[in-house]
């Protein structure tokens, strides 16, 4: 029987795609507007088995995350803005000590308490370089609730894979939608488990994880008696050590590589109408949504707007950009923050097309309309009053 | 006094029915192999390498399966001990020993969890953790390393500083009252709280032992030297000195008389407050079980 669509709020997707995945640990601490997460998962996870606790802030919430996944279970957290900022040391725990997790961010409008119902996209370079310290970070924006579903999946995937935290970019308006959605049979998803590394206790310090080969750490209270730090340690036995800057380096350049050498593979970017676009749209999240109706709105007066959609916001989407730069004149950016990743797109792009960037941050999300004038001034030649 | 509203709480008094347990030390030879290593970064005449070698005794001398027992540490001196002992170890971040160890627990219930922190890892950057454990009442053991002081940055004042001690942040004498850890861990809800000191060996490894083997937030504050800052810019660096002055100091709580607890004069030592109250853990087993009972219908 194919399942019949369903009324479904973009929070709500989060919950069940974390459910769905085999997240069975949850914790988290009330923020508007990713709250209804927490509600959710408050009846959700005693009924399939997991835990939900409420704690008393973000930083004993992503701490939890962190002791739950290091006890084996798929474990998550998800806030807002304030919250997110708090997360940041343990983000970086979690980073160094290469511990899967997810992290939901619903962003809103910022800085400090900010606009706190009203979405925002100005927290995509603190999900990139939040924490302090040298690292990567994957982290994936959905636009519609079909895909807070699919890229909740999609992000315990990665992080049991990479082992590491996985951020979704979701925001207030996406978190707060209600669209009518379909979601897959849950027999159809692929589910990354966590596995044992296929060696004796005795063998596991001193085989290595590689590049292309990255093993699952053996569960807390296991005959493996593994240590988890937070100080720098060395790569093949978990043992730290800050005295050797051979151990340190080696460390470091493992943490940025383990996630940039397999960037092209984790990177996932949506490209609408792009074959013979001579101007692109870059935008992402809910902002796409926008984006995407401009591209239908030009198609139907035959002018060449295509839309690039980075569905994986880090790694940054390196291929497809390029792809991009070589095709088209102009790469428009409009985006709910002041020019924080068309900063990232103008560098990649590195001269070969212009870029335009168009922000906002009064908390309202941008209109096809305002995206229809930057296009407009592109394609000034063109013969508007015929449409 | 209990800070805690709480119906189901009943409190035993300490010298009911209930006796910590006695455990023999063991052998060196015997604890040995419970260490990493034989080096540590601890200064000689710190008591920290005292405490870990108490824990050993009270985990060998319960007789738990090692291979179900994880130590969650924060950060200071005291939190340096996950990376030396042989058991799964976590050494987390400043202050977020307990958050984590909270996971740890949910997430596997049949697993002895030990948190080791120092006072300011646990009272300062942690105390909201701290109280938070202890009112959920989850079946961990807290073993704070008080030595008074923030050792590991190099002798600045903590909560547990005394009124007009000397540190490197508190040159002219603290201004601030401090904390009784063990006080706090019972208003916010432990149900086990006890107090030992490195110059009483037996009964340290007791009170630890008792803690662990408690179901339920177990509290043992462990009193501690540092006689390279504390005590040197306090009262002795002399380690030996430092240690006869707890041995004056501390008083078994049955002959503690009523009234303050001062370090330089006197505290209680021993089984401090003893209870029992639903236990978070068990707690959330049973709302999982009533929620897929109400589902099956
Ligand atoms: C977020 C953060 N702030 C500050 C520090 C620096 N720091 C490390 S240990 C410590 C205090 C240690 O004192 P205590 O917890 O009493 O442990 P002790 O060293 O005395 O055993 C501080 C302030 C840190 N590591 N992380
Ligand atoms: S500084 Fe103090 S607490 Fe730290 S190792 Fe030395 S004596 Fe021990
Ligand atoms: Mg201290």
């Amino acid at each position: 029987m194919p399942a019949s669509p369903i009324l479904m709020q973009g929070n709500e997707a989060v919950a069940e795609g974390a459910i769905a995945a085999g997240a069975r640990f949850f914790a988290g601490y009330p923020i508007t507007p990713s709250t209804e997460i927490a509600e959710t998962l408050s009846r959700r996870m005693p009924e399939v088995g997991g835990s939900f606790l409420q704690m008393e802030d973000e930083i004993a919430s992503i701490a939890a995350v962190c002791g739950a996944s290091l006890a084996g279970q798929k474990a998550f957290t998800a806030t807002s803005g304030p919250g997110f900022s708090l997360m940041q040391e343990m983000i970086g725990f979690a980073e160094m000590a290469q511990i899967p997790c997810v992290i939901v961010d619903v962003m809103r409008g910022g800085p400090s308490t900010g606009l706190p119902t009203e979405p925002s996209q100005g927290d995509v370079m603190q999900a990139r370089w939040g924490t302090h310290g040298e690292h990567s970070v994957i982290a994936l924006v959905p636009s519609s609730v079909y895909e807070c579903y699919t890229l909740t999946v999609a992000a315990f995937n990665l992080a049991e894979q990479y082992r590491t935290p996985v951020i979704v970019l979701s925001d207030a308006l996406i978190g707060h939608m209600r669209e009518a959605v379909t979601l897959p049979e849950p027999g159809s998803l692929r589910i990354a488990e966590r596995g044992i590394p296929d060696c004796e206790p005795g063998e596991y310090d001193t085989v290595m994880s590689d590049l292309d080969n990255i093993l699952p750490r053996p569960p807390l209270g296991s005959a493996f008696r593994v240590h988890v730090t937070g100080l720098v340690y060395n790569r093949r036995t978990d043992a730290p050590e800050t005295g050797d800057p051979e151990v340190a380096g080696d460390l470091g350049r493992y943490l940025r590589e383990k996630i940039y050498h397999h960037r092209d593979a984790i990177a996932r970017v949506e490209e609408y109408e792009m074959k013979d676009a001579e101007v692109a749209i870059f935008a992402y999240g809910s902002v796409a949504r926008s984006a995407k109706a401009v591209v239908k709105w030009a198609r139907a007066r035959d002018v060449p707007v295509g839309l690039v959609r980075p569905i994986t916001l880090w790694p940054f989407p390196t291929l497809a950009v390029d792809r991009m730069a070589e095709q088209v004149r102009t790469v428009i950016v409009p985006e709910m923050n002041l020019k924080q990743m068309s900063w990232e797109v103008q560098a990649a792009v590195s001269g070969r097309a212009k870029v335009v960037d168009f922000g906002r941050v009064d908390g309202k999300l941008i209109t096809p309309t305002q995206i229809e004038e930057l296009v407009r001034a592109e394609f000034y030649y063109h013969d508007w009053s015929k449409s | 006094m209990s800070a805690l509203i709480d119906e189901q709480r009943i409190e035993s008094p300490p010298e009911s029915d209930y006796k910590l347990p006695r455990i023999n030390p063991h052998k060196t030879s015997e604890i040995v192999p419970w260490l990493r290593t034989p080096k540590t970064i601890w200064c000689p005449g710190c008591s920290n390498g005292t405490i870990t070698r108490a824990l050993i005794d009270a985990i060998l001398g319960l007789e738990l399966d090692a291979e179900k027992v994880v130590i969650v540490a924060g950060i200071g001196c005291s939190g340096r001990i996950a990376q030396y002992l042989e058991y799964s170890t976590v050494h987390a971040a400043h202050g977020r020993a307990l958050a984590v160890a909270t996971g740890v627990k949910v997430a596997d219930p049949s697993l002895r969890v030990v948190v080791a922190m120092g006072d300011g890892d646990c009272s300062a950057i942690g105390g909201n953790h701290f109280i938070h454990a202890a009112r959920r009442n989850i079946d961990l053991t807290a073993l704070i390393f008080n030595n008074s002081i923030y050792g590991m940055t190099g002798g600045q004042m903590s909560p547990t500083t005394h009124t007009g001690d000397k540190s490197t942040t508190s040159v002219h004498g603290n201004v601030e009252a401090a904390f009784d850890l063990s006080e706090l861990a019972h208003a916010a809800g432990a149900t086990f709280v006890a107090r030992g000191t490195a110059w009483a060996y037996r009964q340290l490894v007791s009170v630890i032992a008792g803690g662990i083997a408690h179901k339920g937030f177990a509290a043992v504050e462990a009193m501690a030297a540092c006689p390279v800052y504390y005590g040197r810019f306090n009262l002795t660096a002399d380690p030996a000195e430092f240690l006869k002055g707890q041995k004056e100091h501390a008083v078994p709580a049955s002959k503690f008389e009523e009234g303050e607890s001062r370090l330089h004069e006197q505290y209680p030592v021993g089984l401090l407050h003893h209870g029992e109250r639903a236990e978070f853990v068990t707690s959330l087993a049973r709302v999982r079980e009533e929620a897929q009972e109400a589902l099956r219908g």
